[in-house]
C-alpha cells in the first residue's frame, strides 16, 4: 500500500485575483426574483426543474397505466401515449436532470466549493435562468396547442417527427425545437460561467488537484455540454427549416400517406449522427456530476478519503473525452455503414474501464471506512447498486453483436433507466439530503428520508429488473399495446401490470420527499454550520445559509485536499480544507512523503 | 446493517429471477446462434462482476459501519490495487468484445449464395419483392410510387419487369437458404425485426440497408416494426412463414410479376352489371344498402377494398366465424362469383353507381367521437374518404350501423383474426382503443357528421 503525499507545505499561492465587485441588491425582487446570487439562482433552477419533473412523473404514470392495463383507459389513445413517452423522456433528460445538476447543483456548489464569492458573470448567470424558464414554458405551452405536443419520441427522429402520422407534427414539434434552442442558449450562458468560475475564480491554494470531485464532475460535464449541445442546436434549427421552409436537410424523397412530398436528397441518418453526437455526451453530462457528488457523499459519510482521488480525476477526464467517440453505438441497427460497428463497439467497451474503476473506488472508499448510515449515505449506496446494474447492462448494448436482438426493445428502456434515471436520481436525493442544511439552515427529517429511500430504492428495482426480461423476450419499446403475438406469453402482461403498480407506488411516495422539503424548511431541526463534519469549503462559511458573497470579509485560503478524513494523529476525524498546517507532528502525510 | 442485508437479498433475488423466471429469449430460428453465444458470455462476465462487487459492498457496509470507538483508515490510494483492477477489467472487457467483433464480421458479410429479397416499409405496412427469372431486382424510385405502382418500380428498366411483387404483409422464405434482405422505406424509419431470427435492421427512406440470415426452422413468425414510425407503429406487423422449398415456390408463383400488374386490365362494368343483379336484391339496385336486410351500402366504396373483401368471403377468410351471423350469409353469395375477373367486374360496376350518403341511424356524442377519430383519421383521412395507400377503406357516408357491427367484430375477435386475414390484425389492434360500446357509438356518430 503506497501513500501519496498531500503535503500542505507544497502550496504555491496563485497570482492574486482582485476581489469581485458584487452587486448587492436591496429589494426583495432584486434579491430573490431577478437575483444575481448564484445560490438563489440555484434554488430557482432547482424548483423549476423539480416542478417540471413532477409533470414528467405524471406522464410516466399515464404511460405505465396503458402498458400495465391496456385498453382500460379511454383517455389514453395511441397519440397520447406517444406524447407521454416523448415528453417524459425529454423533460427528464434535459429539463430536469441537466438543469438540476448543472443549473442547480452547479450554481450552488461551484462558487462555495472553490472559494469564490459568486459566479464570475453574475448578470449572465441570472439571464441563464430566465432563458431556461422560458424554454420550460414553451415546452409546457406545447400541451395546449392544436394537435398537442410532439409524439416523435425524445430522439425526435425525422422524417417521422415532422410528418403526418406522428402526433404534434406541426405546432407541437415546432415548440419542442424552439424550446430546445432556448434551453441551449440559456445553458450556454450558465455553462460558460461554470467553466470560467472553476478555472479563474478558485481561491488561493485551491489547486486543480485539490478540487472536490463534485466540482470536477460538474466542471467536466459542463465542458461536455458546451461541446455537445451545439450539435443539437444546429439539428433543431435544420429540422425547423425542413418543416417551415421546406428545406431537405434530413428529408429524402418521400411518399407520405400516398402523397408525394416536395422533399428530396436529405439524409435522416445525418440527424441521427448529430443527435447522438450530442446525445451520448448528454448521458455523461448527467452522469459525471452524479459521479462527482456521490464520491463526496461517500467520503464524508464514511469518514474516509475518497479512494484513489487522482485516478478518479483522470477517470472523469477520460470518460469525458471518450464520450465524444462512442455516439454511434446508439445506431448499430440504424442502417448506417455497418463497418462503423467495429469502431464504436471498441470505443464503447474501452469506456467501460475508467467507469468500472470509479465503481471500484467508491466501494473501496467504504472499505476500512467508518460508515455512518445517514440518509445521504443510503442514497449513495443505492446509487452504486443501481449504477453497477445499469453499467453492466450497458455492456450488452455497447457490444455491437450482443445489442442487435436487444435494440429497440424494453431491455434498452430498462438499461437506460437504471443507469440514467435511477442512478442519478439517487444522487440527486442524496445530495439534497446532504446540502439542504446548508441551503436552508435546517436539517431534513431523517425518518421521512429513510422511508423515502427504501421505497425509492426497492421500488425502482422492482420496476426495472423485470423490464429487462421483457426485452429479452422481444417486446419492442414505444408500443402502445403488444396485442396478440405468437411468441410473447400471456404472463408477460402480468409482469407489465406488476411493473405499473410498482411505478405508481414509487411515484406516489415522492410526495414524502416533497413534504419533507416543505415541512423541514419551517419546522426542521436547526442545522449547525457543518452538521456532517465535512472538510470542503461550503461547510466553512461564517453564516448558514451563506450570505451573498459567501465567505464574509475574507476569502478562505486552502491548504489541503478535500479528503482529510480520519487522518491519523489529527484532533478530529476531519480537517477542513482551509485549516492551516499545524505544527503538530505525526500526520499521515508527513510520515509517508 | 439493514442495507447490507438488503444488498445481499437483491443479489440473490436477481439471480433467482434470472434463472427461474419464464421470461427469456424465444427459441432461435435462424443461423445466429453465435449471437446467443456472445450474449451468454456477456451474461457470465457481467453477472460475476454484479455478484462480486455488490457482495463486497455489502460486506464493507456490514463490517465497517460506525460502531463505538471505530475509526476509518487513512488510505488515499493504492497504485498496486488500482493497477490490478484496471488489468482485470480490461481482460474482462476484451473477453466480451473480441467474440462480439468476430460475430459482427459474419453479420455484415453476406454469403455469396444468399437469395435476395426486398422488404419495403411504409406507414404501417410491409411489402416484399423477389427478383424474377433474371435474378435481378429492377431499379426503383420513390418518385414512381402511386396506387398503380406501389413499389415505385422504374417502368423503363427491363430488369424490373419480371420482379415478383408481394403486396401483403406476409413473407414466405425457404428454410435453410441464406437470404439477404434489402430494406427500404418510402416514408419514415421502420425496423425489420423477427425476434426468433435475432437479426434486425432499420429501413431508412433515401437509402437501402440490409441484413442477412438463414431461417433454420419452419413455422410462422411475427414480424414487428421496431423503430418508432408514428401513431400506428405498434400495429405495423407482418408475418414471416418459413417453409420447405417446394411450398415456397408454390407460394411465390401465386404472385404476379410487375409486368403482369401493368398489363392487368381493369374490371369491365358492363360485365359486372349482370353479376350485380344478385347483389342488388339485398344491397339495393343502386348499392345504397338496406338496414332491414343487414346489407351495407356499397356504392362509393373503393374498388380495391370491395375486391379484397369479396375474395376474403370467397376464400372463407371472412364469414366463417360462428358469431359472424351476417358474414355467414354473405359468404355463399360471394361464392357465386366465379373468379377474380368476376370480382373485378362487379366491383367496377359498383364504382359506376350513384354515391349518395347513407342515412344516419346513430345519435350520440359527436364531440367525444371527434376526439377518438383523431387516431382513425391518420389512415382513413380526416375527411373519412379512405386511402388505398394506407389500406384504409372509406367510412364517411357509408352505413353507420354496419361500422358499429364491424368495430365490435374486430374488438371481439370475430373479424380480423383469421390466420389468412393479413390486414385485419391491424384494425383489431386499433379497435381496442374503443374502450366501450358508447365510444363506438360516439365515434360513428362523428363519422356521420363529417
Amino acid at each position: 500500500m503506497s501513500y501519496v503525499a498531500h503535503d500542505e507545505s507544497d502550496f504555491v499561492p496563485p497570482a492574486e485575483v482582485e476581489e469581485m465587485e458584487l452587486y448587492h441588491a436591496k429589494t426583495f425582487v432584486g434579491k430573490y426574483i431577478w437575483s444575481q446570487d448564484a445560490k438563489v439562482i440555484a434554488v430557482q433552477y432547482g424548483i423549476t426543474a423539480i416542478g417540471i419533473g413532477v409533470v414528467a412523473l405524471v406522464l410516466s404514470w399515464l404511460m405505465r397505466l396503458q402498458l400495465g392495463f391496456p385498453n382500460s383507459f379511454s383517455f389514453i389513445d395511441p397519440s397520447n401515449y406517444l406524447q407521454f413517452v416523448t415528453l417524459h423522456g425529454m423533460i427528464m433528460v434535459i429539463y430536469l436532470l441537466t438543469a438540476l445538476f448543472l443549473g442547480g447543483f452547479g450554481n450552488y456548489l461551484i462558487p462555495l466549493m472553490v472559494g469564490a464569492r459568486d459566479m464570475v458573470f453574475p448578470y449572465v448567470n441570472m439571464v441563464s435562468y430566465w432563458v431556461y424558464l422560458f424554454a420550460v414554458l414553451l415546452l409546457v405551452a406545447s400541451f395546449f396547442v392544436p394537435g398537442g405536443p410532439t409524439g416523435a419520441g425524445w430522439t425526435l427522429y425525422p422524417p417521422q417527427a415532422i410528418l403526418e402520422g406522428t402526433p404534434g407534427a406541426h405546432l407541437g414539434i415546432i415548440l419542442m425545437l424552439v424550446s430546445l434552442i432556448f434551453f441551449i442558449i440559456g445553458f450556454t450562458m450558465g455553462g460558460l460561467n461554470y467553466v470560467v468560475t472553476v478555472l479563474q475564480a478558485r481561491t488561493r491554494g485551491m489547486t486543480l488537484m485539490r478540487l472536490p470531485l463534485t466540482i470536477w464532475g460538474i466542471f467536466m460535464a459542463t465542458v461536455l455540454a458546451l461541446l455537445a449541445f451545439p450539435a443539437l442546436f444546429v439539428s433543431a434549427i435544420m429540422m425547423t427549416l425542413d418543416l417551415t421552409l421546406g428545406t431537405s436537410f434530413f428529408m429524402p424523397a418521400i411518399v407520405s400517406m400516398g402523397q408525394q412530398l416536395d422533399y428530396g436528397g436529405g439524409s435522416p441518418l445525418m440527424f441521427q449522427h448529430l443527435f447522438w453526437f450530442f446525445g451520448h455526451p448528454e448521458v455523461y453530462i448527467v452522469a459525471l456530476p452524479a459521479f462527482g457528488i456521490v464520491s463526496d457523499l461517500l467520503s464524508v459519510h464514511a469518514r474516509k478519503n475518497i479512494f484513489g482521488y487522482r485516478m478518479m480525476v483522470w477517470a472523469i477526464l477520460a470518460i469525458g473525452g471518450l464520450s465524444f467517440v462512442v455516439w454511434a453505438h446508439h445506431m448499430y441497427v440504424s442502417g448506417m455503414n455497418p463497418y462503423f460497428g467495429f469502431f464504436f463497439a471498441t470505443t464503447t467497451l474501452i469506456i467501460a474501464v475508467p467507469t468500472a474503476l470509479k465503481v471500484y473506488n467508491w466501494v473501496l472508499t467504504l472499505w476500512h471506512g467508518n460508515i455512518q448510515l445517514t440518509v445521504p449515505m443510503l442514497f449513495a449506496i443505492g446509487f452504486i447498486f443501481a449504477f453497477i446494474h445499469g453499467g453492466l447492462t450497458g455492456l450488452f448494448l455497447g457490444n455491437v453483436t450482443v445489442s442487435v436482438p436487444l435494440s429497440d426493445t424494453m431491455f434498452v428502456v430498462a438499461h437506460f433507466h437504471m443507469v440514467m434515471a435511477v442512478a442519478p436520481i439517487m444522487v440527486v436525493f442524496g445530495a439534497i439530503y446532504h446540502w439542504y442544511p446548508k441551503i436552508t439552515g435546517r436539517m431534513l427529517d431523517d425518518t421521512l428520508g429513510k422511508i423515502h429511500f427504501w421505497i425509492t430504492f426497492l421500488g425502482t428495482y422492482a420496476i426495472y429488473l423485470p423490464m429487462h426480461y421483457l426485452g429479452f423476450l422481444g417486446v419492442p419499446r414505444r408500443y402502445y399495446a403488444v396485442g396478440g403475438t405468437d411468441f410473447i406469453p400471456e404472463s408477460a402482461q402480468s409482469l407489465n401490470a406488476g411493473i405499473t403498480i410498482a411505478a405508481l407506488i414509487v411515484g406516489a411516495f415522492q410526495i414524502v420527499f416533497l413534504y419533507n422539503l416543505v415541512w423541514s424548511y419551517f419546522k426542521g431541526r436547526p442545522a449547525s454550520d457543518n452538521p456532517w463534519n465535512a472538510t470542503t469549503l461550503e461547510w466553512q462559511t461564517p453564516h448558514t445559509p451563506p450570505h451573498h458573497g459567501n465567505f464574509g470579509k475574507t476569502l478562505p485560503v486552502v491548504y489541503r485536499w478535500a479528503y482529510d478524513y480520519s487522518v491519523p494523529g489529527a484532533d478530529a476525524d476531519f480537517i477542513p480544507q482551509n485549516q492551516p498546517p499545524s505544527k503538530k507532528a505525526g500526520t499521515a502525510e508527513e510520515k509517508h512523503s | 446493517m439493514v442495507i447490507a442485508i438488503v444488498l445481499v437479498l437483491l443479489v440473490v433475488g436477481s439471480l433467482l429471477f434470472h434463472f427461474l423466471s419464464a421470461w427469456y429469449f424465444t427459441p432461435i430460428a435462424s443461423n445466429w446462434g453465435t449471437i446467443d453465444h456472445t450474449i451468454s458470455i456477456t451474461f457470465w462476465i457481467t453477472g460475476t462482476v454484479f455478484v462480486v462487487v455488490n457482495l463486497f459492498m455489502a460486506y464493507c457496509v456490514l463490517r465497517y459501519r460506525r460502531r463505538k470507538g471505530s475509526t476509518a483508515h487513512y488510505e488515499p490510494e493504492s497504485k498496486k490495487l488500482e493497477g490490478w483492477l484496471t488489468g482485470l477489467t480490461a481482460v474482462g472487457v476484451a473477453a466480451m468484445l473480441a467474440p462480439g467483433l468476430f460475430v459482427w464480421a459474419d453479420f455484415i458479410h453476406v454469403p455469396e449464395d444468399a437469395a435476395v429479397v426486398e422488404a419495403m416499409g411504409q406507414q404501417w405496412h410491409w411489402r416484399y419483392r423477389f427478383p424474377g427469372k433474371d435474378g435481378k431486382l429492377g431499379t426503383v424510385d420513390t418518385r414512381h410510387i402511386s396506387d398503380k405502382n406501389p413499389f415505385g418500380i422504374n417502368p423503363d428498366d427491363p430488369s424490373g419487369l419480371d420482379d415478383v411483387l408481394v403486396s401483403s404483409p406476409e413473407l414466405h422464405l425457404p428454410s435453410n437458404q441464406p437470404v439477404k434482405m434489402l430494406l427500404r422505406s418510402v416514408d419514415v424509419l421502420h425496423n425489420f425485426a423477427v425476434p426468433q431470427f435475432r437479426a434486425k435492421m432499420d429501413l431508412v427512406p433515401g437509402l437501402v440497408s440490409y441484413i442477412w440470415f438463414t431461417p433454420t426452422r419452419t413455422g410462422k413468425f411475427d414480424l414487428l416494426c421496431n423503430e418508432l414510425c408514428g401513431v400506428g407503429h405498434y400495429a405495423m406487423r407482418g408475418k414471416v412463414v418459413v417453409e420447405e422449398e417446394s411450398a415456397f415456390q408454390a407460394w411465390l408463383t401465386g404472385h404476379p410479376t410487375y409486368a403482369e400488374t401493368v398489363a392487368h386490365k381493369a374490371g369491365d362494368p358492363a360485365a359486372g352489371k349482370q353479376l350485380f343483379a344478385l347483389c342488388g336484391t339485398c344491397h339495393g339496385l343502386q348499392g345504397e344498402g338496406n338496414l332491414a336486410l343487414n346489407a351495407p351500402k356499397l356504392s362509393g366504396q373503393g374498388a380495391w377494398y370491395l375486391q379484397r373483401q369479396l375474395r376474403y368471403f370467397k376464400q372463407g377468410v371472412r364469414g366463417t366465424h360462428d358469431k359472424d351471423v351476417f358474414g355467414k350469409m354473405m359468404a355463399p353469395m360471394a361464392a357465386t362469383l366465379a373468379d377474380d375477373t368476376a370480382i373485378e367486374n362487379v366491383s367496377a360496376y359498383i364504382m359506376t353507381l350513384p354515391d349518395n350518403p347513407a342515412p344516419s341511424s346513430v345519435e350520440s356524442n359527436t364531440a367525444r367521437g371527434q376526439k377518438i377519430y383523431v387516431t382513425c383519421a391518420v389512415c382513413h383521412g380526416s375527411d373519412g374518404r379512405g386511402r388505398q395507400a394506407m389500406n384504409a377503406p372509406r367510412l364517411e357516408g357509408m352505413s353507420d350501423w354496419y361500422m358499429i357491427t364491424q368495430l365490435k367484430n374486430f374488438k371481439e375477435g370475430i373479424r380480423g383474426h383469421h390466420p389468412q386475414d393479413l390486414y385485419g390484425p391491424q384494425m383489431t389492434l386499433m379497435s381496442e382503443i374503443l374502450t366501450d360500446d358508447q365510444a363506438i357509438k360516439d365515434l360513428v356518430a362523428y363519422i356521420n357528421a363529417i
